[in-house]
């Protein structure tokens, strides 16, 4: 070969791909495992409940009153809203082994990424399954250190459920071969904008399932202080909504400095690469529509009334958008970003 | 931030036209009006991405109205072919703009006076804080400080670390108060006077640029003049004279394919054209290349390389034996075997004119039909395979042709599979004399071709800064604190008739701050070590 292409490397690129595999399994166990978690910890704070209210009736109806609501949270051994580990955490064996779980899969998925890169001789992102692949496990990592200071663990049904439909959605949705760059890709902006739009992106996948679930426990709040029965115990081992929206909101400011960025990198490459920065194709529409949503966002924040549930909503709306962008806009919408070459 | 201010509420003012128009201008100016002119952004960029565009894809919006007119015509009517040049898209961003400008103004006074305010009032009860705490102190009492001693030092303390502090002494329990992150809204007022200034640029620069297109066969040598362009779209503003007189000639371009891939064989892994350019007509020529994403950049007209193919030098002779067309023909590939559509007219052509269409294969195979394709696409073994025709092309009445494009309605077939004559199939340095002494057609060599863009754009710098600027004023404001502190000293007499000095110390956010928590510890132990805390042993 003429120029200085490295070669491919098809051996390894098949132990990548054996690798997502296994880490897709891994990552589908810690799911169930999770799920178990929740289920089983939202029992045992019904236990703890009932065991209280009982000892608690005793001595009331020794003391003659009834009916008063036991005094102590139980769930508040268990969790807290500053997402810090408690004392009694200890004690949800299921979610420790979802964790390690986790973790292996975030290894065995890491070593799939990196080999795929070496396969290939350049950063695997280069795809749809590269996206995807190097996406999920992002979620994943980003999820597992964050576990380290902050007890996210109710997460981990929702985040490690989204990380393993991404991984099969590249697995089954995309399979692809290791391969060359078509010229248009090859550029060290790809390195640059598509890592920070990966990374964002992951970001996002976070503070979406955040946000969902700060809306459920907002409803379930809601309907608790009209005095209907609770209908998602397993929720009581969730934080409340409030410290939800702030935490979302934090990791959301961050992701969008970086989505910020990746719109300005995408408009100095599509100078190089097309001359032009902006030209309104169809995947610069939705970065652009999605960067809006999320400013949006911040400056529901920040106005009267819009706070809360409402600026929730823009968030997810903001999530589903660049869940649409990746999906039917890289399938079915052509435009110069349907990698086609020249 | 000033939230509260902006949040007028709505109310049908009973006033005259100065009233009113002050009316909105303050609806149109406030938060929730912003918010929603950018969720309405949003969702009007959205048809753009639905309905083919003129100003990206013109061809397909044509094929658009021709499958469906009635629909068609609807939609142009509101402009959904234009989006981003729509009245109503235009509009939705104007009113953002002269919102946000409304909004910057007003922000940018108060912030300057704010910075040259000295720190807030120290609030009577620091308790009432969300962060607040009390240290009773002892060594400085026996040093001999006074309260207003201690309450400077605070002051210098809070200095130290970044506030901008001022100490009380007067009255009775002296104090000092602290502000820090004025930076915050300064950044914040960056970001969103940069984007001012970004769609500023865009507007103004792109008025003076300009882009066309050129296709370029080996050999062939570009002049930077109108008529050196195949189309050309200026700017508003553009004029003539502001195109620079460089030149570039295309010596060669290579393409390398993938060789090695099973999965992905033929599809090319690189381009790049050899040219030779010179900077003006008496400039030294020089040797550069011209790569996708590597665009060559001659003083801000850059040429862009889009597109390639092959194109067959070929010549043409008429019945009477003269050379009717000669030249290489620009061929349009139509798949990754660079199987290519082309066209060749010869109007010169006596006694009637010759026109020819048909494909290029440039490695000739046949299939199991027996059909004849191109296996791969570098020319291993290049071959034309044409129709040919004679009589009117249709070039003589002055409408604009597209030279890929033969008008066959007036032309007689010559050659063609179906007839007895058949096609034309040339393999290089062939030559194929025409039926009824026509003439002949002669495939002499084959070349390479580029299409490339060359655009002009002044806006690039200016847009450049401020997306720059814009991202560091929105860094700066969403991470950075903005928050107040205060401390107060307190001298009083317990029951023992033993004097307590006792430091009261309170912090305040203003808007979103996490980190408000950790502040007051870091604070506490920073007063801890200027004076230290009474030992209460026992308590
Ligand atoms: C082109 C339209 C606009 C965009 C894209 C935009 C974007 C943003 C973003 C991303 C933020 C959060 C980051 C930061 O705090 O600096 C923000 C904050 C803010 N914007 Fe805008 N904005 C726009 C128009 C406006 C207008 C028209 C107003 C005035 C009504 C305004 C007032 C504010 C204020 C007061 C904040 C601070 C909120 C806070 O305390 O966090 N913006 N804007």
């Amino acid at each position: 070969m003429e120029n200085n292409m490295p070669t491919i490397n098809v051996a390894l690129g098949q132990y990548s791909d054996l690798f997502m595999l296994l880490a897709a399994i891994v990552y589908a166990s810690a799911f169930v495992a999770f799920a178990w978690d929740l289920a089983k910890s939202s029992k045992l704070i019904q236990e703890i409940d009932a065991a209280t209210l009982a000892s608690e009736k005793k001595v009331l109806v020794a003391a003659g009153a009834v009916g008063t609501p036991p005094s102590s949270r139980a769930e508040d051994e268990l969790v807290n809203d500053s997402m810090t580990y408690t004392a009694s955490s200890a004690k949800r064996m299921a979610a420790k082994i979802a964790v390690s779980l986790t973790w292996l899969g975030v290894l065995l998925q890491g070593f799939a990424v990196v080999a795929r890169g070496i396969a290939a001789g350049r950063v695997p992102w280069g795809n749809m399954y590269e996206f995807l692949s190097t996406g999920s496990f992002l979620v994943a990592l980003v999820f597992s250190l964050v576990l380290l200071k902050k007890d996210l663990r109710f997460m981990g049904t929702f985040v490690i459920g989204l990380v393993t439909v991404m991984l099969c959605g590249a697995t089954m949705g995309f399979p692809t071969p290791v391969a060359h760059l078509v010229p248009a890709l090859q550029s060290y902006w790809l390195i640059i904008h598509v890592s920070i739009a990966v990374l964002a992106s992951s970001l996002f996948t976070i503070t979406f399932a955040m946000n969902v679930l700060q809306l459920v426990q907002h409803w379930r709040m809601d309907a608790l202080a009209a005095g209907k029965p609770d209908k998602m115990p397993f929720m009581r081992l969730v934080p409340g909504a409030a410290p939800l929206e702030n935490f979302a909101y934090r990791i959301n400011a961050v992701a969008f400095v970086m989505w910020t960025f990746t719109v300005m990198a995408g408009a100095i490459w599509a100078e190089a690469a097309w001359g032009r920065y902006w030209g309104w194709d169809t995947k610069e529409v939705w970065s652009f529509v999605i960067w809006v949503v999320y400013a949006g966002y911040l400056h529901a924040r920040a106005t009267g009334g819009w706070t809360g549930a409402r600026s929730a909503w823009l968030s997810i709306i903001g999530y589903l958008c660049i869940v649409f962008n990746f999906t039917v806009v890289n399938i079915y919408f052509n435009g110069l970003h349907s990698y086609a070459g020249l | 931030m000033a939230k509260n201010d902006m949040k007028k509420d709505v109310a049908v003012p009973a006033l005259g036209l100065v009233g009113m128009l002050r009316w909105a201008w303050t609806q149109l100016t406030s938060m929730k009006t912003a918010l929603f002119l950018l969720l309405l952004l949003a969702v009007a960029a959205v048809p753009g991405s639905l309905f083919p565009q003129r100003s990206v894809n013109p061809e397909q919006v044509t094929i658009y109205l021709t499958n469906k007119p009635t629909a068609g015509e609807w939609l142009d009517r509101f402009q959904l072919f234009d989006v981003y040049s729509s009245v109503w898209f235009s509009a939705i961003y104007m009113l953002l703009f002269i919102s946000l400008i409304g909004c910057i103004l007003p922000r940018v006074k108060k912030h300057a006076k704010a910075l040259r305010t000295p720190p807030p009032r120290t609030p009577s009860r620091l308790n009432r804080l969300p962060q607040n705490g009390t240290i009773e102190i002892q060594s400085a009492l026996e040093s001999g400080l006074s309260d207003a001693e201690i309450a400077r030092q605070a002051a210098a303390l809070l200095k130290k670390r970044g506030y901008r502090s001022e100490a009380r002494t007067e009255g009775p329990t002296p104090s000092a108060g602290a502000e820090r992150g004025y930076i915050r809204e300064i950044g914040n007022l960056l970001f969103h006077i940069s984007l001012v200034g970004l769609l500023a640029s865009v507007g103004i620069g792109g008025a003076f640029g300009y882009n066309g297109q050129r296709v370029l066969v080996e050999g062939e040598t570009f002049v930077n003049s109108l008529v050196s362009y195949d189309s050309f779209k200026p700017g508003t503003w553009f004029k003539e004279d502001s195109l620079d007189p460089y030149s570039v000639k295309l010596d060669k371009f290579n393409i390398t394919f993938d060789r090695e891939s099973t999965t992905h064989f033929g599809q090319p892994i690189d381009f790049t054209a050899e040219v030779e350019t010179r900077r003006s007509p008496d400039a030294e020529p020089q040797k550069e290349t011209i790569r996708v994403n590597h665009p060559l950049r001659i003083d801000g007209a850059d040429m862009y390389l889009v597109g390639n193919g092959y194109a067959p030098v070929v010549t043409v002779r008429d019945g009477a034996g003269n050379v009717a067309f000669s030249g290489p023909v620009v061929s349009v590939p139509q798949d990754g075997m660079y199987t290519s559509l082309m066209v060749i007219k010869a109007p010169d052509a006596k006694p009637d004119q010759l026109g020819f269409q048909g494909f290029l294969l440039p490695t000739a195979m046949t299939d199991e039909t027996g059909f004849a394709i191109s296996g791969d696409p570098n020319a291993i073994n290049p071959q034309l395979q044409l129709n040919s025709y004679y009589g009117n092309l249709g070039l003589d009445d002055g409408n604009p042709q597209n030279v890929y494009v033969l008008e066959t309605d007036n032309l007689k077939e010559l050659n063609n599979r179906n007839l007895d004559a058949g096609g034309i199939v040339l393999s290089a340095g062939q030559t194929y004399k025409l039926p009824d002494g026509k003439g002949s057609i002669s495939f002499d060599g084959l070349k390479r071709f580029i299409g490339v863009d060359i655009a002009y754009d002044p806006s690039k710098r200016p847009v450049a800064i401020f997306a720059a600027l814009s991202l560091l004023g929105l860094g700066i404001s969403l991470f950075t604190a903005r928050r107040r502190a205060w401390v107060k000293v307190k001298t009083s007499v317990d029951g023992s008739g033993r004097e307590e000095r006792i430091i009261e110390y309170g912090l305040l956010a203003r808007g979103e701050d996490h980190g408000l928590e950790s502040e007051a510890k870091e604070l506490r132990k920073l007063l801890e070590q200027q004076w230290p805390a009474v030992e209460r042993a026992g308590v």
